[in-house]
């Protein structure tokens, strides 16, 4: 009874690692909410939140806490259970993707033990994610029809019809993409990206799919409901969105979900784009450190986070620069720019490894 | 016709190029301009601990003066509360009693003076109309608080504090 055996040490390893990943998105959507605070208010020429500690580093404390002590408000007319369970899928479905990204290389200790920086690494990553996501809409839409609200009901529909058209683009994009890697697995996915320059061309998918890069990036900005796709919680339309009446922490899982969804958002970008935790001159890197395995690890793992946090800048340099698209501009751009030019760019990239690099 | 500034643009309504309807290069552009704000001076100004400069003939909260001796200089004329456009001030006129020289600067004084801080507009107009240089308008600005009552200003929250009885 081999196969029945339990092996411990994997259990308190990945329990370690799954606590480790949660409390740090979660620690990272905390400090995405200042950082958005910070970013909108050096674009628009402000100094943004300031008072609670140094630079406001304490702001988001101040204000999780401030939604904690809110009083907690279900309407009458709400349908209680449901109106209850929205903000729990939603902030679930945004945990659970963090299950398949690849954090960082392999560490092998010196008993010859492999411990991996990937809570599970399944052989459809990609498809897991994209499940997931599509998950997050059932939040999004209890919630919003829960409430008992015109306004919100509308809302959690356009997020509804906006996920679901976006994710087809999405999902073309990426089908471009896994002909080239021929792998559903995030892991391998990143260990092809190995390095920078491999072969005499640049390992990472980007350079590999551009397009497939703008279409897939422009698709998660619909995803995450952020601006300039930011229709399901558009303020001078609907007042506030799908979390209309919610208030204390339910509105906070709500707002926290958005942020944590946009973390993991960026890191499966970086994932399956920007190389993951690979960086230029790795080996080199790899070498210097042979003494000490542990401190590439780290590297790796430093490196991917600064990855990801320049792609959470650059979602949130979007959000303050660009104005929201009407509802039909939004539709349009999904059904009929993004999906065509998906499906092109798929069948390019189909003919060229086909014809000309005759994989 | 004429140009109000030299800042017109013509509208350009011609339908889109290709390049426009793309979208992406002026979406590059934008971003670029948000970029370009960041190293921009902060146009904040953190107010407890730095304060604007005003300028010199900023008008705030209202004083009532004392002459050189320590008396009030205010005769309870009335033209103060006459050119007030909001008509925010109200006072009462007292006779001055014998010995009490050194209080009041001449025969009639103000018994009551009082400033409704909510209608008042600082305007400045009492400043002007006032014969006797009573009332001033200082550069403090107008505290908030929380209730009504507290915006009346009293005689004694308007009046200066008298240099010889404080050093007395």
């Amino acid at each position: 009874m081999l196969l029945l055996q339990i092996d411990t040490a994997l259990i308190i390893e990945k329990v370690i690692l799954i606590s480790v990943i949660l409390m740090g998105s979660l620690g990272i959507a905390m400090y995405a909410t200042w950082g958005e605070r910070k970013v909108s208010a050096v674009m628009q020429d402000r100094i943004g939140p300031n008072r609670a500690g140094p630079f406001g580093l304490l702001q988001p404390l101040a204000d999780g806490l401030k939604l904690f002590f809110k009083e907690e408000i279900i309407p009458d007319r709400s349908t209680g259970f449901i109106f209850v369970l929205g903000p729990c899928l939603a902030m679930l479905t945004a945990l659970m993707t963090s299950a398949v990204v690849p954090w960082g290389p392999d560490y092998i200790t010196e008993s010859g033990r492999v411990i991996s920086f990937q809570v599970a690494d399944i052989n459809i990553g990609i498809l897991f994610v994209f499940g997931a996501v599509s998950l997050g809409v059932y939040g999004v839409m209890l919630g919003g029809w829960a409430s008992n609200n015109k306004f919100s009901l509308l809302s959690s529909i356009r997020a509804a019809s906006q996920a679901i058209s976006y994710e087809l683009a999405m999902g073309i994009s990426l089908i471009a993409l896994l002909m080239l890697t021929g792998t559903l697995s995030l892991r391998e996915i990143v260990s092809q990206q190995h390095g920078f320059w491999n072969d005499g061309y640049f390992s990472w998918n980007f350079f590999k799919q551009p397009i497939g890069f703008i279409i897939f990036l422009t698709c998660s900005f619909a995803e995450l409901c952020r601006a300039p796709f930011d229709l399901p919680e558009c303020d001078s339309e609907l007042n506030m969105g799908y979390h209309q009446e919610y208030s204390s922490m339910k509105l906070g899982f709500y707002l926290f979900a958005e942020y944590i969804n946009m973390f993991i958002s960026s890191a499966i970008i970086v994932t399956l784009f920007f190389g993951g935790y690979n960086f230029p001159f790795m080996d080199s890197v790899q070498h210097a450190t042979l003494a000490h395995p542990i401190l590439f690890t780290i590297i790796c793992i430093l490196v991917l986070l600064t990855k990801i946090i320049c792609m959470i800048l650059f979602f949130m340099f979007v959000r303050w620069t660009l104005p929201r698209f009407r509802y039909d501009q939004l539709m349009k751009l999904g059904w009929r720019s993004l999906i065509p030019l998906a499906l092109v760019n798929m069948l390019i990239t189909g003919v060229l490894i086909l014809w000309v690099f005759k994989k | 016709m004429q140009k109000l500034t030299n800042r017109a643009v013509q509208i350009d309504r011609s339908p889109m190029t290709f390049g426009e309807r793309v979208y992406l290069p002026s979406l590059a552009k934008g971003l670029g301009i948000t970029l370009g704000h960041i190293f921009k001076k902060k146009a904040t100004t953190r107010y407890p601990e730095e304060k604007r400069p005003f300028s010199p003939v900023f008008r705030g909260l209202h004083i009532l003066n004392r002459d050189e001796n320590g008396a009030e200089r205010c005769t309870a004329c009335g033209l103060c509360a006459l050119a007030c456009p909001a008509e925010a001030i109200t006072m009462e006129a007292a006779e001055r009693k014998p010995g009490e020289e050194h209080l009041y600067r001449e025969e009639k004084y103000a018994a009551k003076y009082e400033i409704n801080m909510l209608r008042c507009i600082f305007c400045g107009y009492c400043e002007e109309a006032c014969p006797k240089d009573a009332i001033y308008l200082t550069e403090t600005i107008m505290p908030a608080n929380y209730t009504r009552a507290s915006f009346i200003y009293k005689k004694e929250d308007l009046l200066i504090p008298d240099k010889k009885q404080g050093s007395k």
